[in-house]
């Protein structure tokens, strides 16, 4: 090793989103201490959009000159690039998405934003790291983030629960992951993910696969918490309906993708060598989070809760797709919670277009009459819940199919089955939704429904399209993530 | 661009257009998606084109364009002698669907005629496509704009009957689904044709339970969309809900995809399942053909009769196609045919006793021949058609199906006929009830005539019901010589089993009847 220790500008170039993301996170941290405090700041969005834009590149320039940087710590690969823009493309509709929220909240403030950025920074350094300690750091960078932005709108009592329980129960499950960590640290002597495979591959080290097991299980149930796969789902209904509208719609796609991303870096790089002590469990999981989640939303009247049991649901199909333990597993996943994101951050931002001032109207009921009140809106509301279903040509669907198909390769019958018949029940609540827009009359809550903002409309055309080309023209996506898909090094 | 490329696209273009039409010019709506329509069926009778003389083998109009990379997905259609009358059955009924609509649909036009036109694009679809997953997609496709067509312009109970509908064909398609997975799986294409090669030539081999089970998963999404009992019970309801437009497609073509399916994919990929379990779909059929007919016959709610009465006329259907004789099986598509155009006629007739008198209830009725004779005149050959009286259409599908079924087994066509004496039971007695007697002042102040635009839709129907009837020979060749392919199809696979099959060739041999 040489004597300076200052790292070649290369493994700068690697964490360019990181380092964009944070400065520009700061930056609207100083301008809205700049500005008076009782103007409206309609800067602050744009300067936002303008970082997360520059943060793709970022992820861009970072892609062009892949490799590890930072002594092994991080990773710029196919995989990493493709979750980097994921959730900088999830920070970036949930912007647009906020601008009116906010503004109709009053509470437009600075530091939404700010902790948008931070937010997303942590979930692009979970996505390129290649180490146990990154990935608690960004780990924390992102859950520190979101559980204040849970809580943004603080004389909200929906609010302050939803973020205390979301606190509370996260930094439990994040000790967990800790412990993991050090666990596996005390087992291997490394924390590096690559070094954690050659050590449990090298058999001369005899070490106990029951130890391993085991720091597998403790980091399981931090990554778990994040993706809210049962046991650990019970937060995600009380804290998605609880937090605002597009901070809901935010967590359930950038920390789920993000955290998804670690899931199968760390199970399938790491612990791939002993994957068939994880994978029953994996399979016992993936199942029951499909079970719990769609049949709890069966009889949900609430939308937000029945959108967070849905997610869970969906959380599901990707463990399936995790649990198949494959490279084609792993493009599946990729690509699924692509989909996902966008038909997801999609219906949440068509609930808090419709839910209006102080969430009034977030009962499935209250959307009576959408159809024909609000066309465009509820054919886009339309799209998203076809996709969730997994009706062909959204991306939903091909999502699904992948997903199924790569458990089949993996001769994974009876979960595929078990999964497939789930989305059949899954058709139900979802349908219920249509039903109340097209087939109930316009109640209260319809009728002196406003326009669509500008913001709001940028976000739901922007995720019905992604949606729909995910679902016409897969390919694109497919191939990069099927590039992208070799983690077991 | 091929002929049959703008069949299929035409609709879908027609249904983009539709949503750019302002909401408040409804008429503009209804003539320019009769004018989509029909433009659409005149384009597809030039399909008949290659069939016109010849019996041509193989498909054609084929396109085979690929779509998407990984896996590699097609975008393959054509069309044979099965799916050309079933594609023309299609664009024949839509713009008569548009024209009983006319008055009948009054709010929400614009999505209305939208749903109806992107329903065409996804029924033909159905019947062209020979890549097994766009075949799912067109399978799936269609079933939205029906669930939005009972959901929103449907009876009282429409939300019930939507929801049921979507749920049931949605529960049988994921099973599909995983087995088409799992063919692509093992054949490493989707491609139809290329799969149906593999396996007469025995490249791709299923043991015995693979096929049992690939065959089930294919079975029983195809039997709820038939239906075959007991899957049936989501018909009554989606018909007694579904606004006319809607009975008439659904029943005219939605069922068809069922009956389509198996005797595309079921049979030919699956033959040795397909044979060693026709005995209980057989016996499933004619309980169908039996109970239908029963059931209908004390139905007080005149669509429910009809409902009914598709179950068992869908009975006869799996019954000849599951008799593995050739009659059988032409009999069968006939019916197909048939069926579409004599139960569509009977579900616009209804259609429009229920615009005048505004109810479906029997009861409300009798005497409706003192004030609109044609009405009961179109009826009654209508009616006429759907019992099979010979010239008319019914007779010559029946007759070929019972004619199969006997030579399979003479038990089966014995206790199917029982079907048809039957069916002449309870529509006749509907006749009788319905027209005959005394008309009460209520009912003659409600009740008037058939009107120009009336005639325009029912008179291609009663056409057709005497063409079918009378010409059977215009439209049998094609179908026969597809026929022909499937039976030989389906005896190809079972003697290679034979030949060279390993475990599996005992159990095949031992329950496949030599006929």
């Amino acid at each position: 090793m040489s004597g300076n220790f200052a790292p070649p500008i290369a493994d700068y170039v690697r964490i360019l989103p990181e380092i964009v993301l944070a400065l520009f996170g700061t930056l609207i941290m100083l301008l809205e201490a700049i500005f008076p405090e009782d103007r409206p700041k309609p800067i602050l969005p744009w300067v936002t959009v303008g970082g997360l834009c520059i943060a793709l590149w970022g992820a861009v320039m970072a892609y062009l000159s892949p490799g590890t940087a930072f002594s092994n710590m991080v990773i710029v690969d196919g995989f990493a690039t493709f979750f980097r823009v994921l959730v900088i493309v999830v920070g970036l509709l949930t912007i647009f998405a906020s601008v009116s929220y906010l503004r109709q909240e009053r509470a437009n403030a600075g530091e939404y934003y700010g902790l948008i950025l931070f937010s997303v920074c942590g979930q692009s350094l979970m996505a390129a790291s290649n180490d146990l300690i990154l990935v608690f750091i960004g780990l924390e960078i992102s859950s520190i983030a979101t559980y204040i932005l849970a809580g943004y709108l603080r004389d909200d009592k929906r609010n302050n629960e939803a973020a205390l329980k979301y606190f509370l129960l996260g930094s439990f499950a994040t000790a967990f992951f800790l412990y993991g960590i050090a666990w596996i640290y005390g087992i291997t002597g490394t924390t590096n993910l690559a070094g954690i495979r050659l050590a449990l591959l090298n058999r001369d080290l005899g070490i106990s696969v029951t130890l391993a097991g085991t720091a597998a299980a403790l980091m399981f149930v931090g990554m778990a918490f994040k993706v809210s796969a049962v046991p650990f789902q019970i937060w995600a209904p009380d804290v998605y309906q609880g937090a605002p509208a597009p901070v809901s719609a935010f967590m359930s796609a950038g920390p789920k993708a993000a955290a998804f991303a670690i899931l199968l870096r760390i199970f399938v790089t790491a612990f791939g060598p002993i994957s068939d002590r994880w994978i029953p469990y994996l399979w016992i999981s993936a199942l029951l989070t499909m079970i719990v989640g769609n049949f709890a939303a069966l009889s949900q009247s609430n939308i937000k809760r029945l959108l967070a049991y849905s997610s869970i649901a969906h959380a599901g199909y990707v463990l399936v797709a995790v649990t198949a333990h494959s490279e084609i597993g792993t493009a599946a996943a990729m690509f699924y919670l692509a989909a996902y994101a966008f038909m997801n951050v999609g219906a949440f931002a068509v609930v808090s277009y419709f839910a209006r001032q102080g969430e009034r109207f977030v009962n499935v009921d209250d959307l009576a009459g959408l159809g024909f009140k609000r066309p465009m809106v509820a054919a886009m509301m339309t799209i998203f819940l076809l996709s969730m279903i997994g009706v062909p040509l959204t991306g939903g669907f091909f999502g699904k199919f992948y997903i199924f198909k790569a458990a089949l390769d993996s001769n994974l019958v009876w979960l595929t089955v078990l999964g497939l018949l789930n989305s059949a029940v899954a058709a139900y609540y979802y349908l219920r939704v249509i039903v109340v827009m097209y087939m109930h009359e316009a109640g209260d809550a319809t009728s002196e429904i406003g326009p669509v903002s500008p913001g709001l409309r940028v976000a739901m055309w922007a995720s019905a399209l992604g949606t729909l080309v995910l679902g016409i023209f897969p390919t694109l996506v497919l191939n990069f993530a099927g590039q992208s898909s070799t983690l077991g090094r | 661009m091929n002929l049959l490329n703008v069949v299929i696209f035409l609709p879908l273009a027609g249904f983009l257009g539709l949503l750019f039409v302002p909401k408040d010019k409804p008429q503009l709506t209804r003539v320019l998606s009769l004018a989509i329509a029909l433009v659409t069926f005149v384009a597809s009778l030039g399909l008949i084109g290659p069939y016109w003389f010849a019996s041509p083998q193989g498909f054609q109009f084929v396109t085979n364009v690929p779509w998407i990379g990984t896996p590699p997905i097609r975008y393959h259609v054509g069309l044979d002698g099965l799916s050309l009358w079933l594609v023309i059955l299609s664009t024949f009924l839509t713009p008569i669907c548009v024209l009983i609509s006319w008055k009948h649909i009054d709010r929400r036009v614009k999505e209305f005629y939208a749903f109806l036109i992107l329903l065409e694009f996804g029924l033909v679809g159905v019947f062209v496509a020979l890549d097994l997953f766009l075949f799912y997609v067109f399978w799936e496709v269609s079933l939205v704009p029906m669930y939005f067509l009972i959901g929103i312009w449907g009876h009282d109970r429409r939300i019930y009957a939507a929801v049921k509908f979507f749920l049931y064909t949605m529960a049988g398609s994921v099973l599909m689904l995983a087995a088409i997975i799992y063919l692509y799986n093992r054949a490493g294409t989707f491609d139809y044709t290329a799969i149906l090669a593999m396996i007469s030539t025995g490249r791709l081999g299923f043991t015995w339970i693979e096929e049992m089970l690939l065959f089930l998963a294919f079975f029983v999404a195809f039997a709820i969309k038939v239906p075959l009992f007991p899957l049936h019970t989501w018909l009554p309801d989606a018909h007694v809900e579904a606004p006319t437009a809607g009975s008439v497609m659904l029943a005219s073509v939605m069922l068809k995809m069922g009956c389509y399916g198996l005797i595309r994919f079921c049979i030919p990929l699956f033959p040795s399942a397909a044979r060693a379990n026709a005995d209980w779909i057989v016996v499933l059929a004619i309980i169908g053909i039996i109970y239908g007919a029963l059931v209908a016959m004390v139905q007080p709610n005149m669509k429910k009769l009809v409902a009914y009465s598709s179950v068992s006329h869908l009975g006869f259907v799996v019954l000849g196609v599951f008799s593995f004789t050739q009659q059988g099986m032409d009999g069968a598509v006939y019916q197909m045919l048939n069926h579409g155009i004599s139960t569509g006629a009977l579900f616009m007739l209804v259609g429009m006793l229920y615009e005048r008198r505004h109810s479906l209830e029997i009861e409300a009725y009798g005497g409706v021949s003192t004030p609109a004779p044609w009405l009961s005149t179109v009826f009654l050959i209508t009616t006429l058609a759907s019992i099979g009286l010979p010239a008319l259409n019914n007779f010559v599908g029946e007759f070929l199906v019972l004619q199969g079924a006997a030579v399979a087994n003479f038990t089966w066509a014995a206790c199917a006929a029982i079907g048809v004496i039957l069916s002449a039971v309870y529509m006749l007695w509907l006749y009788q009830r319905t027209f005959f007697g005394r008309a009460s002042d209520d009912l003659t102040h409600h009740m008037f005539d058939l009107k120009g635009r009336e005639w325009v839709a029912l008179l291609p129907m009663l056409a057709m019901m005497v063409w079918m009837g009378c010409f059977s020979q215009s439209f049998l060749p094609p179908i026969s010589a597809q026929n022909v392919k499937i039976l030989e199809q389906s005896k190809v696979g079972v003697d290679f089993r034979v030949q060279h099959g390993g475990e599996s060739v005992v159990v095949a041999k031992e329950t496949v009847h030599v006929r």
